[in-house]
């Protein structure tokens, strides 16, 4: 190659385990079942680690799109949410990155007891805006999200919308700001046909701009419409990596298995 | 496998340096001190939408909505009027009982609450910090500002009480400004302090109600300080009288009342609540910041 290529992120050996507590197992919720454990010295069942990836590596360079394929639970927003720093990677492992890259998620949790104008505010000012771009982009968001066009839901409290719009809200807020390196999880599928072709445009947009993107997602067609390379992750192990067309073909035969 | 990735770097020098000699930063690296605090600063408006975010989706759902903020108060010093004016009449040697007993509660119920709300302001919002990117100690910090609010509230309504009960407005009131500042910085501290606890061991917030109730009853809200020092001598005196709680619920009583006793000299009153606001607030504020980067864990 006569011209280098700029990483903009490299995982080393990357092992993420995150803590899930309040999963109790039948039977171990009596009191004489709980001191028994710790007598016993057993490990809480309340409280279980989940090792979602296992050491992973790659290197990720400027201007590639990369997909991320895998099966349910394989790891795949765990490793997104780890390359954006939100989950630690664990010691003798490293994700290193150029500039701090976002998370565009479906799932960012929002105040269900406030109007949707405020949420916007807050996701807003959470990513890192400054009150006055807060302002100018607000009316955008809301009209962005469509949730304005069966009357004025923006200034009732979320907890009373639908599942779809208060996902077509977050994923509008997430998707208002620039991004450097972009981690985009699932968002391609969030609401009704005329939003996915709206969403689908404005992730193209945010494309041109970022370095680097990442998508996950479980839709085949977006992967191979916008990723020219693919990972597939299984059981937090990566299987296969290498052009989007190669490891589709993989990963479609393991499906059919 | 997992190494496909890896053979690429054909060169054959290690990801690590390849990362280093790009200007790569490791996602799970510590800012220093100094940028975290700027980091911190730049999101100042983020800490107070959130707080009164926080405020208004507490009693938004409610009739009465931010009229709670004063009632809430104004229930709580009713309460122990009826109790100790009326049903028990305890007077205990202190000249205005009801001004002293409101205002050990007030100033108590502040530090309880930031407390009790911030060992659980990582532990209840790991949804927000496994999504955006943000200096996690706006939370506890938020947890702060809305009890500063509250407080505000009750700083009303134990004025009117003061007043009420007699009590004549003098220059010593502008002393409430200074002694909520630093009671208000020495929060800060714990609540961070405790968001770091609470998150690593979560069954702490159980605890918390026992630890709040034994540092009621050892800071003279419910009873007058001289309880302490009729019956404890020695060192046991001193470790109860240097109770950062009772230093500040003494140093309020000091600025609002006339002819209250107090624990100690003003002078070793305030260099106590100095040095507590300090020694707090920076311990916690550092040791909030080492665990920055594991947060996310769970």
């Amino acid at each position: 190659m006569a011209e280098e290529r700029v990483p903009t992120i490299i995982a080393h050996n990357a092992h993420v385990v995150y803590r899930v507590v309040g999963s109790t197992t039948p039977g171990a919720g009596s009191p004489l079942a709980s001191f028994k454990r710790i007598v016993t010295g057993t490990k809480s069942a309340a409280i279980r680690e989940v090792h979602a990836v296992k050491g992973v590596s790659f290197i990720a360079y400027r201007g590639e799109a990369i997909g991320l394929i895998g099966s349910n639970g394989s790891g795949k927003s765990t490793l997104l949410r780890a390359i954006a720093g939100l989950i630690p990677v664990e010691r003798g492992g490293a994700i290193y990155a150029a500039g701090q890259p976002s998370l565009l998620g479906v799932n960012a949790a929002l105040m269900n007891d406030l109007s949707g104008e405020r949420n916007v505010v807050l996701g807003c000012l959470a990513m890192g805006m400054t009150p006055a771009e807060v302002k100018a982009k607000t009316k955008d968001i809301i009209d962005f999200s469509g949730i304005n066009e069966r009357g004025d839901f923006s200034s009732l409290p979320m907890r009373t919308y639908s599942s779809g719009m208060g996902a077509r809200l977050r994923f509008s807020i997430a998707a208002a700001k620039k991004h450097d390196v972009l981690l985009i999880d699932e968002a391609l599928a969030t609401g009704d046909a005329k939003f996915r072709r709206r969403s689908e445009q404005r992730v193209r947009d945010l494309r041109e701009e970022a370095g680097t993107v990442f998508l996950v997602s479980h839709s085949e067609q977006s992967i191979r419409d916008t990723c020219e390379r693919t990972i597939w992750l299984e059981s937090g192990v990566i299987r296969a990596d290498g052009p989007t067309e190669d490891v589709m073909q993989e990963y479609e035969a393991y499906m059919r298995k | 496998m997992s190494q496909t990735a890896v053979a690429r770097t054909d060169t054959g020098e290690s990801l690590k340096e390849l990362a280093h000699r790009h200007g790569l930063s490791s996602a799970g690296a510590l800012p220093s001190l100094m940028a975290y605090t700027k980091q911190i600063w730049a999101y100042r408006h983020f800490i107070t939408s959130y707080a009164s975010a926080r405020v208004s989706s507490s009693l938004g759902t409610t009739h009465l909505g931010m009229f709670w903020q004063v009632l809430t108060p104004l229930f709580n010093a009713a309460v122990y009027y009826v109790i100790f004016g009326v049903i028990l009449n305890t007077k205990s040697g202190v000249g205005n009982f009801i001004a002293y007993l409101c205002t050990g509660v007030f100033i108590y119920g502040f530090t309880s609450a930031v407390v009790s709300a911030g060992v659980q302001s990582i532990t209840s919002n790991l949804g927000l910090i496994r999504a955006l990117h943000f200096p996690r100690a706006s939370l506890p910090i938020s947890i702060v500002l809305v009890e500063v609010r509250n407080l505000m509230a009750s700083m009303l309504v134990l004025i009117a009480i003061v007043l009420i009960t007699g009590e004549p407005i003098t220059l010593e009131w502008l002393l409430m400004v200074p002694a909520l500042l630093l009671q208000t910085i020495f929060n800060a501290g714990l609540a961070m302090f405790g968001a770091r606890v609470g998150s690593k061991l979560i069954d702490v917030k159980n605890l918390i109600p026992f630890i709040m109730r034994i540092w009621m009853y050892g800071s003279a809200v419910l009873y007058p300080v001289q309880r302490f020092t009729d019956h404890l001598q020695g060192w046991k005196l001193h470790l109860v009288l240097a109770n950062p709680l009772l230093v500040y619920i003494e140093l309020m009583r000091h600025a609002l009342m006339e002819n209250v006793k107090l624990a100690g000299s003003p002078r070793l009153l305030w260099t106590e609540a100095v040095a507590w606001a300090a020694v707090v607030g920076i311990i916690g504020y550092i040791f909030f910041w080492r665990g920055e980067k594991g947060y996310g864990r769970g």
